[in-house]
């Protein structure tokens, strides 16, 4: 017995082809849109690739893009074979490949599911290249001197600037680093002399964070040198200042700001995965009602069009036999030609 | 003598007729590109009109703005002007409306280049705007204690950061204002005693900038305080520093956005007066074309269409005693009146006299 079958005639074929015709399209320009999606979210990552120690996986953004593709391709030939299926002698020449192509789209529904879930899941490698690369990154914000280095400090300027946050973790990660460099600092004053000589690898530390960390929504004029100095700053207290700079920490800020943007992503992909499902059950649709006419040379006649030949049980028990029977076959061919080459 | 007069047959015609259908729909759509583009000049100025004063070179945007909605209207008459050429007798109910349809296109047209010019024309008071607007920004800096002015300092350090530009012309514009609010200055200490002191108006004034004026790209953490001083900065001359603090001031910064946006604009612009003109010119070959199959009630005849019937100078002398008519039709009434009053009067003086 037949799953969902409906009867069809001239009339409700033509109207079904279509509307098939019209989804394919949507289909396709859906398939544009992911490809678009993969192709912005590989620009923003290689935007800020120096904060990730250039060792960023492009391999979503990538996945994105190749997926879109195969979409534009598959829903436009899904398409081309709805536009034909209205004319019988055309539909002729696509029956053949019907089959293999609806196993190829539910092939490439398993495929976009997987895209989908490789976006949601993407955002805690991401998160240990962050914390790497921000953590490098600051420790070479003082070698504007170094070829290769020389960037560093303007493109955590500008990040802290963009994304509103200081530090990996929060503002505390600068007075660990020294970032001041060497040559801007008087080896002969006295105060320089001793903060060197009080650290043990003889960095020049400072409860200091650069400019870069003030927030301009503070109603003060931004304190970014002795911070934790309650003393250095007129009526200042470091625990209840909570506008003087971002709090929150650079690594957590590019996290939510890419988390976000997959978030996006993946659910566009998930809709996607269910328009192709739609387009590929009128598929299916189309291809056994044009099987089935009643009057083959009757353009006229009825038909009836159905999801699965048998119901699921029959159809999954058949699917098993058919590939016990490939296997079985397979070993049987072996064996005859190992018996005529022993017998020769 | 006719201005520019082109032969017309059945088929030109037809032809005409769907040409003009299709550039309707073209101009149509180029008028909604130029009201978007005025919607767009417009949220731009609005979002910086904290630091302007006055809103002189809002003109420009709620032209285009105006423009491109006339021009949906007009496009969209036009396109069914056309089609309604084709049967004569729904063309002639179009004919009382034709001429003044003209007049009124051709002014929301020649808006377009008023626009444009105008866009040159008002940039020294787009200049003497911004430096009001950015002194009162600097001066009220300080004041985010003051409702009203509270917001002034985000918005200047917000200013400075984006557009990478410091002070009104430069960075010293912020050596004389006092920019340190004083419920941040310690009054007992002897430094801030001194400051004051020495300052005519009691103002605490230093040669120090915000941190939004501090550039990015300098290899050196931001010098913002004691800049004129070069002892007090290891390695520091201020006259050879370049890339410490942004050099540009925020007014050059903003009037060189603002003339480059209205400068992209521009070509955009003209290219859609010439589509409007041409969707004008052969509305008016249409109209003119139409006339002679009226008046020989035969459509396949072929007729002469033209821009002018008579010569410019001649419709202009039409134009004028046109207006001329049309004016005493409203004083005539009172010039009338008027011989009846003053004659009524010197019955009346007449009688007294009498």
């Amino acid at each position: 017995m037949a799953l969902f079958l409906i009867k069809f005639d001239l009339k409700k074929r033509v109207q079904l082809a279509q509307m098939l015709w019209l989804m394919y399209w949507f289909a396709v320009m859906a398939g544009v849109l992911v490809f678009a999606m993969g192709l912005f979210f590989k620009i923003e990552l290689r935007k800020n690739s120096e904060l990730m120690d250039n060792s960023e996986s492009h391999f979503v953004p990538n996945l994105l893009i190749a997926v879109g593709l195969l979409a534009c391709g598959i829903n436009a030939f899904g398409g081309k074979i709805c536009y034909d299926s209205l004319d019988s002698t055309k539909f002729a020449k696509w029956k053949g490949i019907m089959k293999p192509f609806l196993i190829s789209c539910l092939l490439f529904m398993v495929l976009l599911i997987l895209t989908a879930l490789f976006c949601f899941m993407m955002r805690i490698p991401l998160q240990f290249t962050l914390a790497e690369g921000l953590k490098n990154g600051m420790k070479f914000y003082k070698d504007t001197d170094t070829p290769g280095r020389c960037y560093m400090k303007r493109t955590l300027d500008q990040m802290q600037m963009e994304f509103k946050c200081c530090g990996n973790n929060n503002y505390k990660d600068w007075f660990e680093i020294q970032w001041v460099s060497n040559r801007y600092l008087d080896f002969s004053a006295k105060e320089v002399k001793d903060r060197i000589s009080s650290n043990v690898d003889g960095k020049y530390l400072m409860d200091a964070v650069p400019f870069s960390c003030c927030n301009p929504t503070s109603p003060r004029p931004c304190i970014q040198a002795q911070l934790t100095n309650n003393t250095a700053h007129y009526s200042y207290d470091h625990y209840s200042e909570e506008l003087n700079i971002w709090k929150r920490g650079c690594q957590q800020a590019l996290v939510s700001y890419y988390g976000g943007m997959l978030n996006t992503i993946g659910a566009l992909v998930i809709l996607v995965t269910l328009l192709e499902g739609v387009v590929m059950i009128g598929l299916q649709y189309v291809n056994t009602a044009m099987s089935t006419l009643v009057n083959p040379e009757d353009p006229e006649s009825e038909s009836e069009g159905w999801m699965l030949e048998k119901t699921v049980k029959e159809t999954f028990t058949d699917i098993m036999a058919k590939m016990k029977a490939m296997s079985k076959g397979g070993q049987v061919e072996e064996g005859d030609g190992d018996g005529v080459a022993t017998v020769s | 003598m006719t201005v520019l007069k082109i032969k017309f047959s059945f088929q030109r015609r037809v032809r005409l007729a769907q040409g003009l259908w299709l550039l309707s729909w073209v101009a149509m759509f180029t008028g909604v590109v130029i009201f978007s583009l005025g919607v767009f000049l417009k949220m731009e100025l609005l979002r910086r009109s904290e630091v302007m004063h006055t809103m002189d070179i809002h003109m420009v945007p709620n032209m285009l703005m105006l423009v491109g909605l006339a021009s949906v209207g007009i496009n969209l008459c036009a396109g069914r002007i056309c089609q309604d050429s084709m049967n004569v007798a729904r063309f002639t109910l179009w004919k009382n409306f034709l001429t003044p349809f003209f007049m009124v296109s051709l002014l929301f047209t020649s808006l377009l280049l008023v626009a444009m010019s105008l866009s040159f024309a008002l940039q020294p008071s787009l200049e003497e705007s911004l430096k009001i607007g950015l002194k009162n920004g600097i001066r009220f800096y300080k004041d985010t204690d003051t409702p009203g002015r509270c917001f002034q300092k985000q918005t200047i350090d917000r200013l400075q950061m984006e557009f990478q530009c410091c002070g009104n012309s430069n960075f010293k514009d912020w050596f004389e204002v006092q920019w340190i609010n004083n419920r941040y200055l310690d009054f007992t200490s002897k430094e801030v005693k001194d400051r004051m002191r020495s300052n005519v108006d009691g103002r605490y004034l230093v040669d120090g900038v915000p941190f939004s004026c501090c550039n990015p790209a300098s290899p050196r953490p931001c010098i913002q305080e004691r800049i004129l001083d070069n002892t007090a900065h290891h390695n520091y001359e201020y006259h050879l520093e370049e890339l410490n603090l942004h050099n540009r001031g925020c007014r050059e910064a903003l009037l060189s956005y603002y003339m480059g946006l209205m400068k992209t604009i521009g070509p955009g612009v003209l290219s859609v007066f010439l589509v409007q003109l041409s969707v004008l010119a052969s509305l008016r070959y249409l109209q003119t074309a139409m006339i002679g199959v009226e008046e020989q009630e035969n459509m396949e005849v072929e007729t002469e269409g033209y821009i002018l019937e008579k010569g410019v100078k001649e419709t202009l002398n039409e134009a004028k005693e046109n207006l001329k008519n049309l004016l005493p039709v409203w004083t005539g009434g009172q010039v009338v009146d008027g011989a009846t009053e003053g004659d009524a009067e010197a019955e009346a003086g007449a009688e007294k006299e009498a």
